[in-house]
């Protein structure tokens, strides 16, 4: 009997070493797997930064070098100081642009999703409902007609065709209509009595409650001015309102089509490091606002 | 509640988005409607008082334009190749870092990385990656990075994207990046939806001592369809809208030197016609909304079938 007992116990002993070597096995090939797709994932900005840096006869050689043996900033320079790229400008606009657009579209998108969650009015639902349709129609088809209003209003080559077509964003309102949606209504209603005006109550509590959902739309909003290149490209292609993405596109490619890869990627590099930054600090509220949404910036 | 004063303060916090949204959204549905129905419409006749004649003309003439099936066919294909095997892989990853502890969370921002970037900025990194540099000699100066690893592995180089490329290799390297681009979001939606699988499923597995190919097909799959279907047909939506990575890697020629347009897309035909013929550019943006439209449903309906709540 004690025979028999110790004899399931070696099985079954065995049988969870067993286990455990699989167990284990299996998690070395996991992390092999996923070690391995990280490092392709990071290698372009790896191959960004370390060709920036290389002078352009080391970038050329046959055998690459996975490290510049030479550390040549100098295609920084170039980037910064260069006169048909004119960084600066391009900065200023898009920064001009990304804030007054960003700051204006955060005011109406408030104040709608307020009116949505809040108040009643006649053919609410169906509005709502409207609205939420115009997000199934591919950009491009608006594309078309707008350059034909915006040319009419004599707004080509302006700042404000670049922030007014695109204020109001349907998605933005429908998100945080929902947020606004789990603030109590009771609030609201004792707020009311007290005599506390719509905006008071905008102001000091709902947007402080729904502060995570304002700052993802904040941030998205930044990124769509920073990355946006089509409707800039159709509307103001010109030295003074040229955004910055359009302007790295063309840069440093002489007429033959050949580049200058090093200093282009410089210029890539400069123009990515805000978005690294974005990257190193806000990641929490894009990656919130982005499983809400799955919109690309 | 529903009183007067409520009515008019409601319409006066929304005048802002439907002013808005009447000129530069409603306005343009009719009017891309309008101008597709419009034969040969070009807003400068348009303008000079010039009539046209109300019918199909301008559906026939995309469908006629040279270069239009190239764009359809470019379009299909990088959907139909990226779609599946993004999913795929972005699945993999999940379920792989779904199923670790130590590191997940570094892996799981690393992984997230190529989500905060410009497409048109990183499509260039891309493009100095699989681009030659050709010097004198009959061996280019520098065959890219791809090249230098396939030789490591014993490969011979292949000319990706210069002058005289073939059709074939563009589109690897446009898959490559298009994957990569799309990777983030949908390992982000699924690795969430893992995380929100009611664990008590695996346990029962475990009692059960089921194989891990079975609770994967039997468990994870059912339980993550939702956000399969729906990083799916996003993406699909995404896949037929594609243009900027193919301008970020290719530039505004949309192809390599010597091949203008070759790798031309959907949106790149409806931009090239905005400014000199809108009625093709409108009817090539209806078209481009049916074929979005019909994909999306025939999505949904696969999905309501496969999908388990």
């Amino acid at each position: 009997m004690s025979d028999f007992k110790t004899m399931q116990a070696k099985d079954l002993q065995k049988a969870s070493a067993q286990q455990r070597v699989v167990k284990v096995g299996v998690q070395i090939v996991t992390y092999l797997f996923l070690f391995t797709m990280a490092l392709i994932v990071i290698f372009p900005f790896y191959w960004m930064i370390i060709s920036s840096l290389k002078e352009m006869g080391e970038y050329r050689q046959s055998i690459p070098t996975l490290f510049p043996k030479v550390l040549d900033f100098a295609n920084y320079a170039e980037v910064f100081t260069n006169e048909d790229l004119l960084l600066g400008q391009l900065f200023f606009n898009t920064l001009l642009v990304g804030v007054i657009s960003t700051a204006l579209s955060l005011v109406i998108t408030v104040i709608s999703a307020f009116a949505f969650a809040r108040l009643e009015f006649k053919g609410k639902n169906a509005l709502f409902a409207a609205l939420l349709a115009t997000m199934m129609i591919p950009g491009e088809l608006f594309t078309i007609t707008n350059y034909q209003t915006v040319s009419s209003f004599g707004w080509k080559e302006t700042y404000t065709v670049l922030i007014v077509p695109f204020l109001v964003s349907v998605f933005y309102i429908y998100l945080l209509r929902q947020n606004f949606m789990q603030i109590p209504n009771e609030l609201y209603l004792a707020a009311k009595v007290d005599g506390t005006s719509d905006i008071k109550y905008l102001w000091k509590v709902m947007i402080p409650l729904a502060l995570p959902t304002i700052i993802s739309i904040t941030i998205l909003k930044m990124m769509g001015s920073w990355n946006s290149y089509m409707w800039p490209r159709l509307v103001a292609n010109d030295d003074a309102h040229r955004l910055i993405t359009n302007g790295l596109r063309t840069a440093f490619t002489n007429a033959e089509g050949v580049t200058d890869i090093p200093v282009q990627m410089a210029a890539v590099a400069v123009v990515s490091f805000p978005l690294f930054l974005v990257f190193i600090f806000l990641r929490k509220y894009i990656m919130k606002g982005v499983s809400r949404s799955g919109i690309k910036g | 509640m529903v009183d007067s004063k409520h009515q008019w303060k409601a319409w006066l916090y929304l005048a802002p988005a439907i002013v808005l949204l009447l000129i530069f959204t409603v306005w343009p549905i009719f009017n891309t409607i309008r101008m597709s129905l419009l034969e040969g419409y070009t807003t400068m006749q348009d303008v000079a008082g010039v009539s046209f004649n109300f019918g199909i003309g301008n559906f026939k003439n995309v469908l006629e334009y040279h270069g239009f099936i190239t764009c359809l066919k470019n379009t299909i294909l990088l959907c139909v190749l990226t779609v599946p095997i993004s999913t795929f892989l972005a699945l993999l990853i999940a379920v792989a870092l779904n199923s670790i502890k130590p590191l997940q969370r570094f892996l799981q921002t690393v992984f997230f990385m190529p989500y905060v970037t410009n497409s048109i900025a990183i499509g260039m990194v891309f493009a100095a990656m699989f681009n030659m540099i050709i010097g004198g000699g009959a061996r280019p100066d520098s065959v890219g990075i791809v090249n230098n690893v396939l030789e490591a592995f014993g490969f011979e180089y292949i000319n990706w994207m210069n002058a005289g490329s073939e059709y074939w290799a563009n589109i690897v390297v446009m898959v490559v990046y298009i994957v990569w681009n799309a990777l983030p979001f949908k390992i982000l939606i699924l690795l969430g939806g893992l995380q929100s699988v009611n664990k008590q499923y695996y346990e029962a597995a475990r009692v059960d001592s089921t194989p891990r190919w079975r609770v994967f097909t039997k468990i994870t799959i059912p339980l993550l369809s939702p956000m399969l279907a729906y990083v799916i047909i996003t993406g699909f939506i995404g896949g037929f809208k594609e243009y900027s990575s193919i301008v970020g890697i290719f530039g505004e020629k949309m192809g390599p030197v010597g091949q203008q347009y070759s790798l031309d897309t959907m949106v790149g035909f409806i931009y090239r016609a905005i400014g000199n013929n809108e009625g093709r550019a409108s009817a090539a943006a209806l078209i481009l909304f049916g074929i979005i439209f019909i994909v999306t449903m025939i999505n949904l309906y696969v999905s309501k079938k496969k999908t388990h709540y």
